[in-house]
């Protein structure tokens, strides 16, 4: 004997539950919501570009107007120091660098490149002039190659191999000429 | 020689008489003494700002000398002639939107914009809710009583008969 399903019942299972649609949307939007959170944390937890990856790429300006781009800088070692005007480390390793500059400039095959982060044009060519810097320098206009960076602060200096790889991260000033030199000579081995 | 000078002044009298009566008086030339820019105009640009390099620090507070330089560079661009929005312009370009106290309305800087009053509504959408359902148990008490049933009879020819006695 079969028991006859009522007619409640047949009701009952027919019926097709409600979609909440705002319901849907509010959640989706708490996801994407958590989700922008999520990478924006992740990329402000990422500190600054490491040794082995690619230098991301940038092109600079500089105050007297030339323009430096670093993919077409590829065969070169290029050594980005980050500085400002108003900032005493930097003064520390000013001179260490022009003189490391001077030392590498007539190799051709090295390109030291100043990137002035976050200051008035006046004081930085004062700066320029007061240490006597030679090597091509410009602002970080928009502070758009320091972000690509993830700098976290001035002085810092990021040293590319001639394959674009970045080979060497300093975040404080150098202490000395042999400190640059050391930095840089193991990537010119072999010449 | 000094009928030429008499006949010189009374042509320079006749064009200033002339030029009295016509309305028009003459005037010099002035010398270029632009207003000094006070501390109070910068400071009402400079607090649009936030210093680029301290964290959450308006730049007409800031007492660090990189928040000075910029001051001074607000001076500097009052004294050429710029205007407020030349000038916040100006620190946007060199050192990105995060001067601004106030974010541009573009890219993801909408969802400031959007998401408060939206969350608002959402919240208030979900007291509207809350209320609704809150009024239901009272809608409940005031529908119809249920019918007597004996027990009330009794109930009330008890009453009776005690107020009776």
């Amino acid at each position: 004997m079969s028991a006859q399903p009522s007619e409640n019942t047949l009701i009952a299972s027919t019926r097709r539950p409600r979609i909440r649609w705002e319901w849907i949307f509010v959640w989706i939007a708490v996801l994407a919501l958590l989700l922008l959170l999520f990478f924006g944390l992740r990329r402000a937890q990422q500190g600054p570009v490491g040794i082995g990856q690619r230098a991301p790429d940038f092109i600079l300006t500089t105050f007297d107007g030339q323009q430096y781009n670093l993919s077409e800088l590829k065969g070169k070692v290029v050594l980005v120091n980050f500085w400002a005007s108003w900032c005493k480390p930097c003064e520390q390793e000013a001179a260490d660098l022009e003189a490391a500059w001077r030392f590498y400039r007539p190799r051709q095959d090295v390109v030291f490149l100043g990137v002035d982060w976050t200051d008035t044009e006046k004081k930085a060519l004062q700066y320029l002039e007061r240490f006597g810097i030679t090597y091509p320098n410009g602002p970080d206009l928009g502070t758009r190659i320091s972000q690509a960076y993830r700098t976290t602060g001035v002085p810092e200096t990021y040293i590319i191999d001639r394959n674009g790889i970045l080979a060497y991260v300093k975040l404080s000033p150098f202490l000395s000429l042999d400190e640059i030199k050391a930095a840089i000579d193991p990537l010119l081995a072999g010449d | 020689m000094k009928a030429v000078s008499f006949i010189n002044t009374v042509l320079i009298s006749l064009v200033y008489l002339s030029l009295f009566y016509l309305g028009v008086s003459p005037t010099y030339a002035q010398s270029p003494t632009p207003q000094p820019i006070t501390d109070d105009q910068v400071n009402a640009i400079a607090k649009q700002m936030y210093c680029p390099v301290c964290e959450n620090v308006p730049l007409d507070v800031c007492p660090t000398q990189a928040c000075a330089e910029w001051r001074d560079l607000i001076r500097d661009k009052l004294t050429m002639g710029w205007n407020d929005d030349q000038i916040k312009k100006y620190f946007v370009d060199q050192y990105g939107d995060r001067v601004l106290a106030t974010p541009p309305t573009r890219g993801l800087n909408w969802l400031i914009y959007i998401i408060p009053p939206l969350t608002f509504l959402a919240g208030m959408f979900i007291l509207f809710r809350a209320f609704q359902a809150w009024r239901k148990p009272g809608s409940q008490a005031a529908a119809p009583p249920a019918q007597k049933t004996p027990d009330d009879d009794y109930a009330q020819r008890l009453e009776e008969e005690l107020k009776k006695l």
